[in-house]
């Protein structure tokens, strides 16, 4: 396996940065629970409670922290930053706080983004929004980063009538019948059949196997628009020859594995996320198989290739932004600030973060004030919006109409092959 | 199903079982001497891949020193767990004992959330544990092969240090009966300490080897293998060494054929897992080796 030294130490860096700053949190539960001490609790009780009081600190930005009075406009951020998402959910954040420095006022008033972890979680998810909604104040919720946290997200804000906006969420149910959800990108009936058309007509595939995760929202919608695309287009019902399942917190895919390679299928398609399609894809190299593998737009994240290495090179997506696409205006800027403020080419979760951002700030801005209700109102009507990974229309459902990138990895890199209009 | 399809699956079964074993046997060798289950096994386990992973990062560390350091180290974690948090409350009813074995577990995730990150890592394999051998059309990853041999040398190891050396005779005391043990002479907060270090230890080694055959590691990453390794050794009868080795690899080829012949049904091989736990329990309570309990104590 290849490991850059540099690149490690780099990361590592960077950890170690986050550690000193959340030591500076601990610290202060260590005092408090000093003073309990002197009532001679046990070791054990410490253990817990500081355990619990960890875990009860969720996260909050930098940015954020401001005198709080009614000058202040509050927009909620729920994301993973820990869990088998939180590298989807720090990404967009990087985006998101890049969009509040570049942005950090409307209508003369100061924004305050408010981030609460929601850990990869459904329930969790459904806490933070009501943490942000009833304990923070906030006007508008931007959140989250998988689709089964989003719908869980979105249930809660529907209820309290904050609008929410998922810049990544790709499930359709995440805003059907909704009237507060939107979001920032495309969904998956379209991802579905850009990536059936580039399996049966740029690799000339016949049949083809999913594998699909059982407990994300996200995957299973995405296969099953997968399987109807591909069978359309191969126009043989046969064509899928399995749909194979597995669960998120797996790491052991040799028993599906073994099954897929017995079925000698062209392409396997993978609509999961990063960690599992790294693992699966070095599984799969390590038991021969030869089929193409595909997968969807939550593939992109550096630790796909930090932990697939060789094994995901090859491995082709579908996805929302390359940074090729932006040679000029809004998308250039954003490309250049984001290599000064990061030191690397963003992501398509980092733009998308961005831009939903973005969104919440002109939809007040075109409604000259900065109640939910206007938000709201505002997002339904943003026509044309000139967004850094593209045009943006919000639909009467509350979904963005855009169009898709093709990525590959080549040479431990993502790749832009192809743009796909619907 | 073919024979070679079979012959690969059963592979697959007897390298994820092994791993299991590997787990399950420090899980039960503490409950054994100390009637504890230490919920925390599963963490220190992900502790101890941890500690390789940054000996070859940061120090540099040969592999196979970085891996020695890195067992030796955990050792020493499970020693201080013993210490701040099972020690005192040694004279206490025995599920105090158990819930700060759940908020060890709490506090070593969040621990490696703050300072590790959570986002996963991938981990250093030697090219010695990624050789692919093709056996009559059975794929098979080198790694494959030290799991099981590992496991039996721990087992070994550990059934010699428990029933032929003076320390293991110690536990042995010590799991009978606490009391008349410390009135023997027996330094009893020493022979836990010392069961604790082989438990950690032994967790290590299959937080080492879990990282070698599924290179991404984060801080969760302990929670499952622990509730796998639990239910192995409940298995295999809870307290018995040989028995959670027995367990494990149950479990493993268990789930593995569950796949196999039930592809749909992969999805919930964690609740099949799971539904074994409640059967063995309902029918048969003190597993495959158990002995009944009260011959224990």
């Amino acid at each position: 396996m290849k490991t850059d030294p540099k690149e490690m130490r780099r990361k590592r860096t960077k950890t170690f940065c986050e550690a000193e700053r959340m030591r500076g949190e601990q610290h202060m539960i260590e005092r408090r629970l000093g003073r309990s001490m002197a009532g001679g609790w046990p070791g054990a009780a410490l253990a817990v409670a500081l355990a619990f009081s960890l875990v009860a600190l969720g996260c909050q930005s930098d940015q954020g922290r401001g005198p709080a009075g009614t000058d202040v406009i509050k927009i909620g951020a729920y994301f993973p930053m820990t869990g088998p998402y939180a590298a989807g959910g720090q990404m967009t954040m990087d985006g998101i706080n890049l969009a509040h420095q570049r942005r950090p006022k409307v209508l003369g008033r100061t924004v305050q983004t408010v981030l609460v972890d929601n850990k990869s979680d459904k329930v969790e998810s459904a806490n933070a929004v009501s943490r942000l909604i009833e304990n923070e104040g906030v006007v508008a919720v931007i959140g989250a980063y998988a689709s089964s946290n989003a719908m869980a997200g979105a249930e809660v804000c529907e209820k309290a009538r904050i609008p929410m906006i998922s810049p990544s969420a790709t499930n359709p149910l995440v805003t059907a019948g909704k009237m507060y959800a939107f979001r920032a990108c495309f969904i998956d009936p379209f991802q579905g059949l850009v990536m059936a058309k580039y399996a049966t007509e740029t690799l000339g595939a016949r049949t083809a196997i999913v594998i699909q995760d059982v407990a994300a929202d996200y995957s299973v919608g995405l296969a099953s628009f997968f399987k109807r695309s591909f069978t359309e287009l191969t126009g043989d019902p046969g064509s899928i020859l399995a749909t194979i399942s597995y669960q998120t917190g797996d790491q052991d895919f040799t028993a599906q594995l073994t099954v897929a390679r017995s079925k000698n299928a062209d392409v396997i398609f993978i609509p999961g996320y990063f960690g599992d399609i790294a693992l699966l894809a070095k599984q799969a190299k390590e038991l021969g198989i030869g089929s193409h593998l595909l997968a969807g737009d939550a593939a992109q994240a550096p630790e796909l290739i930090q932990i697939g290495g060789d094994a995901v090179e090859g491995l082709v997506f579908s996805n929302h932004y390359a940074p090729e696409q932006s040679r000029s205006g809004a998308g250039k800027e954003f490309v250049d600030a984001f290599r000064e403020a990061y030191g690397d080419v963003p992501n398509a979760f980092a733009a998308l973060g961005y831009d939903a951002y973005n969104i919440v700030l002109s939809a007040i801005e075109s409604q000259g004030e900065a109640t939910p209700e206007a938000i709201r109102k505002g997002i339904a009507a943003l026509t044309e919006y000139d967004g850094v990974t593209g045009v943006i229309t919000i639909d009467e459902n509350g979904d963005a109409k855009k169009s898709a990138v093709i990525l590959t990895v080549q040479d431990g890199k993502f790749t832009y092959l192809d743009t796909v209009t619907p | 199903m073919t024979f070679p399809l079979f012959l690969q699956h059963l592979a697959n079964a007897i390298s994820l079982g092994s791993l299991y074993a590997l787990i399950a046997i420090g899980y039960t060798m503490v409950y054994g001497i100390l009637r504890l289950i230490n919920f925390a096994h599963g963490d220190i386990f992900m502790m101890g891949a941890y500690v390789a992973f940054y000996g070859i990062l940061l120090i540099s560390l040969p592999w196979w020193l970085a891996f020695a350091v890195a067992v030796l180290l955990t050792s020493f974690i499970g020693i201080l767990i013993d210490r701040g948090a099972y020690r005192p409350l040694r004279s206490a009813p025995r599920i105090s004992a158990l819930i700060s074995a759940i908020g060890v577990s709490f506090f070593l995730q969040n621990f490696a959330i703050v300072v590790f990150s959570g986002r996963p890592k991938a981990f250093f394999r030697p090219p010695l544990f990624t050789r692919v051998f093709v056996i009559k059309g059975v794929n098979i990853l080198s790694v494959t092969f030290f799991i099981p041999v590992i496991a039996f040398i721990s087992l070994a190891a550990l059934s010699y240090i428990i029933y032929r050396t003076k320390p293991g005779l110690a536990m042995r005391a010590v799991s009978h009966d606490m009391e008349t043990a410390r009135i023997m002479g027996v330094d009893v907060d020493r022979t836990i300490a010392l069961t604790f270090a082989l438990g950690s230890g032994l967790a290590a080694i299959g937080g080492i080897m879990w990282g070698l055959r599924y290179p991404q590691i984060q801080p969760l990453m302990g929670v499952i293998p622990g509730l796998k390794a639990f239910v192995a050794a409940i298995l295999g009868g809870i307290g018995s060494v040989p028995g959670a080795m027995i367990g494990g690899f149950v479990l493993g080829l268990a789930e593995i054929m569950l796949v196999a012949f039930a592809p749909a049904l992969a999805g919930y091989r964690d609740a099949f897992a799971f539904l074994i736990l409640i059967v063995v329990l309902l029918l048969r309570p003190t597993g495959i080796l158990g002995r009944r309990l009260e011959e224990k104590v």
